[in-house]
Formats: structure tokens, sequence, C-alpha cells
């Protein structure tokens, strides 16, 4: 593993009990992934990216060859160990947000911090400035019910990057966005990625999305089915 | 540790009225478990302080063949007084009683009762025996307020008064009731008439003897007497401690079931929870918990109402509780005619013991409550969670 390299597989196979028969989510996946990319797994529903997504994150194990996140394998993490690599490491963006209802802004951005032990004033500090980041200062107090779509999902990306994690995991961040919300939300993402040089893995079909990307390695039916690199002109910033 | 006290404390003010709602029902129970058992102890205390103040004193001894069940012992339950204790009696630390079965008449009706004689100038006992120091052409007599209601009798009735003296004689004269006293100590009240004991001694030709001799002094080491028995005030107040026993285990089931209704709302919540907050929980694993901390949050979350529950009353409850101690509960009237040593109004007795045990057990069954639930995160798969399917 190249010391640039944030995460790699090999020969990555995942499968699932249905019914009688096993169903293959993912098949033979071999790829890495270098430190600040911004990459997206595209593919449409069923392509198998959501649970490529869940092994690298160390929510889920694979059922055949190995994922390397930050030189550990997954599959041999226990669950304290996979847990420690999510809290220290990992950012997560979610298509629905998945934030805490009943906690306000702040707290919410708060939670990662809250997990690692940082006192109270660098917690305060911290979280102020990942909200300044997704310009959301003016509703610390708020709860994730009195903010739009958006809004919400600029609350994920700050409580996803709080901690500066060394990679952010994004499953369809836009899903639930219009387009003009989608931009502002890629558009604060790319941002964050060129300051903080933060690693960007999105799943995602969403074609605002793919425009953004500088990486886009194409699944289909759990397979690889192309893997592109593209020119920094090209893509939108 | 502290995260998780920190995010259940967020998350229980959080959901608003669904935790309030708990709170209060528990809290009910935490004050009115307090209340109930700080009556008992109360009524416990109160019983055995009226016992000793009225009848038993510091104990007692007993002559060997008296039996209060019996009152067939009664023709022979009596002796002469030991010449040891005449100095306690004269300087008013020991009170001799004596004891003998009769019949009284009022208004053309037969009645069969006790006896009971006791010098008019004691003062160990709460009795108010100076009525029976009056000057009076009849006996004077001094009866409880039961025994008065029982039979229709009002304080200056003259009542006929019969007998049997020590040889075998009837005789009767009649007795003037001086005084009617009120006492929360049955065991001197019905059935039972109070007259001088010099006279009683003389009536049943039985100078100088007693049934049972009252002491004072409940910790001095008392000698043993020949043909009398020792009775120390612990074992004449057994049968309170008995009854108590009796009335807090039929009260502990109220209180269970009062408990059950808090505790079954608070675990009906937490399944509620793991159902409703599938997608919360995976978020936790996402963000850095593993699932048994995911476990432990929700289980301090559930065991957290019944801090929060102790807190809400402590606000109402204090000043319910110490209003109590203060004005007492008040019975009835027709709670005299229980048969029991029970005063017309309860006052609670409260110890920190008392609190604390409550406490504890209310947080304690909490605690289960909130976690038998919960371990059913432990089995979650996050991914699924993360997507808020139900598993």
């Amino acid at each position: 593993m190249k010391n640039s390299t944030i995460i790699k597989t090999e020969h990555l196979t995942k499968s699932f009990p249905m019914g009688k028969s096993r169903f293959t989510a993912l098949q033979n996946i071999t790829l890495e992934v270098n430190k600040g990319e911004f990459t997206g797994l595209i593919g449409p529903s069923g392509s198998g990216k959501t649970t490529l997504l869940n092994i690298i994150g160390s929510l889920d194990t694979p059922s055949e060859g190995e994922v390397w996140v930050l030189d550990q394998a997954v599959s041999k993490l226990n669950a304290r160990e996979a847990a420690q690599l999510r809290k220290m490491n990992l950012g997560f963006i979610f298509q629905s947000y998945n934030l805490l209802g009943v906690h306000t802004v702040f707290e919410n951005v708060e939670f990662p911090l809250l997990l690692l032990h940082y006192t109270a004033t660098e917690r305060k500090k911290m979280v102020m400035d990942a909200l300044e980041w997704v310009g959301l200062t003016g509703k610390v107090k708020s709860k994730p019910p009195q903010l739009s779509g958006g809004e919400c999902q600029r609350v994920a990306i700050a409580r996803a990057m709080v901690k500066r994690p060394e990679m952010v995991l994004a499953d369809e961040p836009t899903a639930n966005l219009d387009a003009a919300n989608s931009h502002n939300i890629l558009q604060t993402m790319v941002k964050l990625n060129n300051e903080l040089h933060t690693t960007f893995l999105f799943a995602t079909h969403d074609e605002k999305v793919i425009t953004y990307l500088r990486r886009k390695i194409y699944l289909l039916d759990g397979k690889i089915a192309k893997d592109e690199t593209i020119n920094q002109q090209t893509v939108q910033s | 540790m502290k995260t998780a006290f920190i995010l259940a404390y967020r998350n229980l003010i959080g959901a608003g009225l669904r935790t309030w709602l708990n709170v209060i029902v528990l809290s009910f129970s935490f004050v009115v478990i307090i209340w109930m058992k700080g009556i008992l102890a109360g009524w416990d205390h109160q019983a055995k302080t009226d016992m000793q103040n009225w009848q038993i004193g510091g104990g007692q001894y007993w002559q060997e063949n008296y039996d209060p069940y019996d009152p067939f012992t009664l023709t022979e339950s009596h002796a002469v007084i030991p010449e040891t204790l005449r100095n306690e009696i004269s300087s008013g630390n020991m009170v001799p009683v004596l004891i003998t079965q009769g019949t009284i008449y009022p208004a053309g009706r037969m009645q069969t009762i006790l006896i009971k004689g006791i010098s008019p100038h004691q003062n160990l006992l709460m009795l108010p025996t100076q009525y029976l120091d009056t000057v009076t052409s009849s006996i004077p007599a001094i009866i409880g307020a039961s025994m008065a209601r029982a039979n229709k009798l009002n304080k200056g009735d003259h009542i006929t008064l019969q007998w049997r003296d020590a040889n075998g004689t009837f005789d009767a004269t009649d007795v003037l009731i001086t005084h009617i006293f009120s006492t929360n100590v049955p065991a001197i009240d019905g059935g039972q008439i109070w007259i001088p004991l010099k006279k009683l001694q003389s009536m049943m030709l039985l100078s100088g003897q007693a049934t049972v001799l009252t002491f004072r002094d409940s910790g001095k080491d008392r000698p043993k007497l020949a043909g009398w028995k020792l009775k120390p005030a612990k074992e004449l107040t057994a049968e309170i401690d008995q009854l108590i026993k009796t009335k807090s285990i039929g009260q502990s089931v109220f209180y269970i079931i009062l408990l059950l209704l808090a505790l079954l709302a608070i675990f009906d919540t937490q399944v509620l929870s793991i159902f409703r907050r599938q997608k919360e929980i995976g978020t936790y694993i996402a963000l850095g918990y593993t699932r048994r901390e995911v476990v432990g949050l929700f289980t301090i979350e559930g065991a957290m109402h019944a801090v929060l529950a102790a807190v809400l009353s402590a606000a109402y409850g204090i000043p319910f509780l110490l209003w109590q101690a203060n004005t007492g509960w008040t019975l009835p009237v027709e709670a005299s005619d229980y048969g029991m040593a029970m005063a017309q109004t309860l006052y609670p007795v409260y110890s920190a013991g008392l609190v604390l045990s409550t406490i504890l057990i209310v947080m304690l069954a909490t605690t289960v409550v909130s976690y038998w639930p919960s371990r059913r995160i432990a089995k979650m798969n996050p991914t699924e969670a993360l997507r808020g399917k139900i598993q």
C-alpha cells in the first residue's frame, strides 16, 4: 500500500442470503483511492455502491477479499476497533441526513467531538468553525425539523467534517435536495476538499454530483465497469 | 460514560412530553411509596409509643398464671406484691394493677367486663387515674371512649357492678363514671373499667396483691421474681411489629402495582424507541459507537427517567411529605373500631433509610426495564438500521 493510498480493496466480494440462494452485491472489486481524492462510486440502484461504501466505512464486512482503510484490514477489526476507526478517521453523510432530531444544530455537530472527549471550549470552537464552513452559524439553536433539506444536509456535512477526518463517505448526499441546494452542498464539499485535503468518496447516480467528481468509478451488477480520472479543468469548481 | 450521560440527558429533554409523562408517573410512585411507608413507620412508632405510655411502660411483671387471652386464668392470676418492689412502687416508678372479671348492668343489660384496679396517684401511665381520687358514695370509675360508646355510658352515669371475691362470694355495688378517656390503645379501653386499686383489693379480699406490675425504666436489668414472669417492652410490643409487618405486606402490593404501571410506561417507551429510532441507532454506530455502547446509552436514557423523577418528586414531594408529617393523615371515625392500636390521625415518619431505599429500588427497577428491551440493539445490523429498516 502506497503512502498516499487511503483505501485499498483486493478481490472484494460481498454476498447476502436471499431465500435459499445468495445474492452477490459486489464481485471481485479491486481498487485504490488516494488521499485527497474527490471520487464517486457511480451506478444505478442495486449496483453495489452503497454496499461498497458501507464496507469501506467498516459498517459491514466483506464475504471474500479484503479492504484496507488507513492501513487497517476491515475484516480483521473487532467491533471496538471498527468503531474506533469510524470515530477517529471517518465522516459520514447520508441521503436522509440522519441528524438527531431532538438535538440542536450545535449539538448534532458537536456529537463526534463528544465521542472524542474534546473539552467544552475546544468543542465550541470546532463546532462554530464547522458551521462557518457550511454557512449555518445563525442556526446553532435550531433543531433539524425547523431546517430546510439543504440546511439539514449542510449540518450533516459540518458534523462529518468537524473532527477533520481523513475521509468522508457520502451516500447519495443530494438525493433529497433540489438542484440549487445540491450545487450549494457540492461546492461546499469541493471547498473543504481543497482547503482541508479531506478525501471524499461518494456513492451516487445523481448527474449533478457526477459533474463535480474528479474520479468516477462506475459499478454495474457489483463489478467495476469503468474507472476514469477526469482532467482537472473539466471538473466544476 | 460521561458522554452517554450527556447524550441521554439531551435525548430525554429533547423528547419533551413523552419524557415528562413517564417522569410524572414515576415521580408519583416515588412520593406515594415514601408516603405510604412513612405512614406505616409513623403508625408503628405511634402505636408503640402510645402502648408504652398508656399500657406497658418500660415493661411488666405478670403474675405467673396471668394470660390476657384466657379469662379463666384470672381467678388465679394474683399474688402478693414482692417486698423488694415496695420502694419502686412508693417512688412512683412501678404501678401495680389488679385484674379480675366482673359484670356491669348498663341500662338493664348485662355485660361481662374486666375490672382493673390501679392507684389514683400513679403518673407512670397516661391513664387519667386522678379522676379515681373522687369522694363519692359509689366507687369512682373511669372508662375508655370505646367502652363508653359500646355500652352507651356517659360521664356521671351510675351502673351496677357485680364481682366474685377470692372466696367465691358474689357481691355488687354501684360505680360512678367519673371520666371517659380517649386513647389509641384498645387493650386498656374495650370491655373494661378502671377503679382504685385499694378498693378492688378490698372488694376481692386480696389485700396487697396484684396481677400486673408495670415499671418505668426499660433499660434497667430486672431480677427474676418467684411467681412472676418478666415481660420486657420489646416482647409486649412484638404483636404490633407483627401487625405492622402484615399491613406492610398488604401495602407493598399496592405500591408494587403503582411502580409496575410506571415501569410499564418506561418499558413501552423503550420498546417503541428501539423501533422508531432505528436510523438514530445506525447513526450512533456510524459516528463511532459500538452496538454495546448504544445499548448502554439507551439503558442510561431509560434509567435517567428515574433520576428526573427523583428531582421532580423532590420539587413537589418534599413540601407534600413535610406537610403530611405536620398535619398527619386523619382517619375516619370508624377506624377506631378496627380493634388495632391506631390513632385518629397518623403522622408519617420518614427516615433517610426509607427515602434512600425507595430511590434505590425505583432506580434499579427502572434500569432493569430500560436494559431489557435495549438488548435487542446488540443484534442489529447497522447498515439496515441506518436506512431505518425495522429489524
